[in-house]
């Protein structure tokens, strides 16, 4: 190997030290993240399990002040995040593939990229402010279905946008050979693009759901919450959210323990989902 | 020419195929212009391409052959701002007739890309896709038959016959380009459109394709853009010249490439430009 000049092997140095400093750096930022969501698990977990019985499943919330389960907020987060996710996902869906596919770079596509940014940057409260207005005020009761339909509004904008930026990754070649094979618009969209994608898509759609079925503000002003236990979308149903909300401020202790283990369910709920989801995707790609 | 050619093992003698006499006229341009928006891109092509043979387009960069092939199967209405104008006729037919579907004429033009562009299924799939769409198999037994001699035809069966539920991207660059060949003969078009088909692959996989183009030629108008004079010598029966969005000259590839009429055809192929 030939020697370098000196002022060369100063640069040399100098550079070598930046680039070590600057990898510091960001391996630091990683761990203080890493660190801080350990700290958090460690702690969810520590606190939340010590409160895991059979009663938290098969028993609904008390209106005594103690003792009691969350079975009845369980089955309302399932059911409100359900159907959000149900109505939300697939509208998303629609507009991520208009604004990549259809709209691209019309006047109108802007339009709508530009609201959908805005309501995915609104605060959640908003959303429940929005819902409360049109489909609980009128109707003159809180209910599940108004939860559902402020969690779907939530749901809508990351669905949206997720999609949208996952499908501009598709290779336009994929779009080529489809239209030069005989296909229509929508089947170039529907047989190839959506399979190409899909992947990225679930996670899109993986993203919403666990965002939604953490949401405490929308349904306040939505769904309210319920200490009995009541399946009816029309009257006002309970969540684990607002469980968590209402009980973590108690002054009883048997409640604020309900609280620390409705997180740890919420947590674990949303991880099992990603998990059962990766998988059965690994299976299908494998065939 | 570039090394990779005299690599290449021989091809069959031009000579014995060009004189093949050119049947009749499958595509006819007349006066053919292409605009990308105020720009134009290709001026007043008139040109008739037999059935049945092999048709290369060559010349420089930027010359407009791509947006020529590309005005054949209408792929250039995808593109916005894009127009043409002047008349094509497959059959005698204007294509860009009001009444002509360009989904339908897509089906009867097929195209192979420069970059193999294989959709991210399994090899079944991928030549399975066109006939599924346009309903052209009665049963499942008759997809299988379809994609069986659509990969034979295509030179590619006995290397995925074994595996034909492995995703097509799994195969090599020069497999892909087959497999998409087998994908658009799948749905028995009478035109089929390359656009420098080999320019991604060794000279091995080149040397393949052009044997499956010369077999292909049997049943199918082939029309092929090349940046190879060696290639285009050796797999096509008329060459079309073209520079600067005009076409220069066309005619037997023989005479073309051994007795061009214009000086701007000979500087080309002999190197001196392009
Ligand atoms: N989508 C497009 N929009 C605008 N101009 C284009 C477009 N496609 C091609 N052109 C222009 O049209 C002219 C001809 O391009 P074309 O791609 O047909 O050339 P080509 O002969 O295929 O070149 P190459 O050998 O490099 O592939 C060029 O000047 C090019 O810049
Ligand atoms: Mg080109």
């Amino acid at each position: 190997m030939k020697t370098l000049a000196p002022h060369t092997k100063a640069r040399h140095f100098r550079r070598q030290a930046i680039d070590m400093f600057m990898s510091g750096l960001c391996i630091a930022a990683a761990g203080i993240g890493l660190i801080m969501l350990a700290l958090i698990l460690w702690m969810l977990f520590s606190k939340g399990a010590a409160g895991l019985s059979l009663d938290v499943f098969t028993k609904p919330m008390s209106s005594t002040g103690t003792g009691g389960g969350l079975a009845n907020a369980i089955v309302g987060s399932l059911i409100q995040v359900g159907i959000g996710s149900m109505i939300g996902a697939p509208l998303g869906m629609m507009v991520g593939v208009y604004l990549s596919e259809v709209g691209k770079n019309s006047r109108f596509a802007s339009i709508v990229r530009f609201v959908n940014d805005i309501l995915l940057s609104a605060p959640s409260v908003l959303i429940g402010l929005f819902v409360y207005q049109v489909a609980v005020a009128p109707f003159g009761s809180f209910s599940g279905i108004a939860g559902a339909l402020a969690l779907a509004l939530l749901a809508m904008p990351v669905v949206a946008r997720t999609t949208e930026d996952i499908l501009r990754l598709v290779p336009q070649a994929y779009r080529d050979g489809a239209i030069a094979l005989g296909s229509r618009e929508n089947e170039v969209v529907r047989k190839v693009i959506l399979p190409a994608a899909f992947g990225g898509i679930l996670t899109g759609i993986l993203l919403a759901v666990a965002r939604i079925a953490g949401e405490t503000a929308p349904l306040i002003f939505t769904s309210l919450g319920n200490t009995n236990w009541s399946t009816d979308l029309t009257k006002p149903m309970a969540s684990l959210p607002i469980a968590i909300y209402r009980y973590a401020g108690s002054p009883s202790a048997d409640l604020i323990q309900l609280a620390w283990t409705g997180a740890l369910l919420i947590t674990v709920g949303v991880l099992m989902l990603n998990v059962v989801s990766r998988i059965s995707l690994a299976a299908m790609r494998r065939g | 020419m570039s090394r990779m050619e005299t690599i290449a093992p021989p091809r069959p003698q031009v000579s014995a195929s060009a004189r093949v006499e050119s049947g009749s006229v499958k595509v006819r341009a007349r006066a053919v212009s292409v605009f990308y928006g105020e720009k134009q891109a290709l001026f007043d092509v008139s040109l008739d391409m037999p059935e049945k043979s092999v048709s290369a387009l060559i010349g420089p960069s930027g010359c407009g052959k791509s947006t020529f092939l590309r005005s054949i199967n209408r792929m250039n209405d995808t593109i916005p701002g894009c127009r043409v104008t002047g008349e094509i006729a497959i059959d005698g037919d204007n294509i860009n007739d009001k009444s002509v579907d360009p989904v339908l004429l897509r089906a009867q033009v097929g195209m192979v890309f420069q970059k193999p562009n294989p959709f991210p299924k399994s090899i079944f799939d991928n030549v399975a896709y066109g006939v599924r769409l346009h309903g052209l198999a009665e049963s499942k037994r008759d997809l299988d038959q379809i994609v069986e001699t659509s990969l034979i035809k295509a030179g590619l069966w006995d290397e995925v016959k074994d595996r034909l539920s492995a995703s097509g991207m799994s195969l090599s660059g020069g497999q892909q380009q087959r497999l998409v060949i087998a994908r658009a003969i799948a749905i028995n078009p009478e035109i089929i459109l390359m656009d420098e088909p080999c320019s991604a692959l060794d000279p091995i996989a080149t040397a393949k394709i052009e044997e499956l183009i010369d077999e292909l030629k049997t049943n199918f108008c082939i029309i092929i853009v090349t940046h190879s004079m060696a290639q285009a010598a050796r797999v096509s029966q008329q060459t079309a010249f073209f520079h600067l969005g005009k076409l220069i000259e066309f005619g037997p590839t023989e005479q073309v490439f051994t007795n061009p009429r214009d000086t701007r055809t000979q500087d080309y192929i002999t190197g001196r430009f392009g």
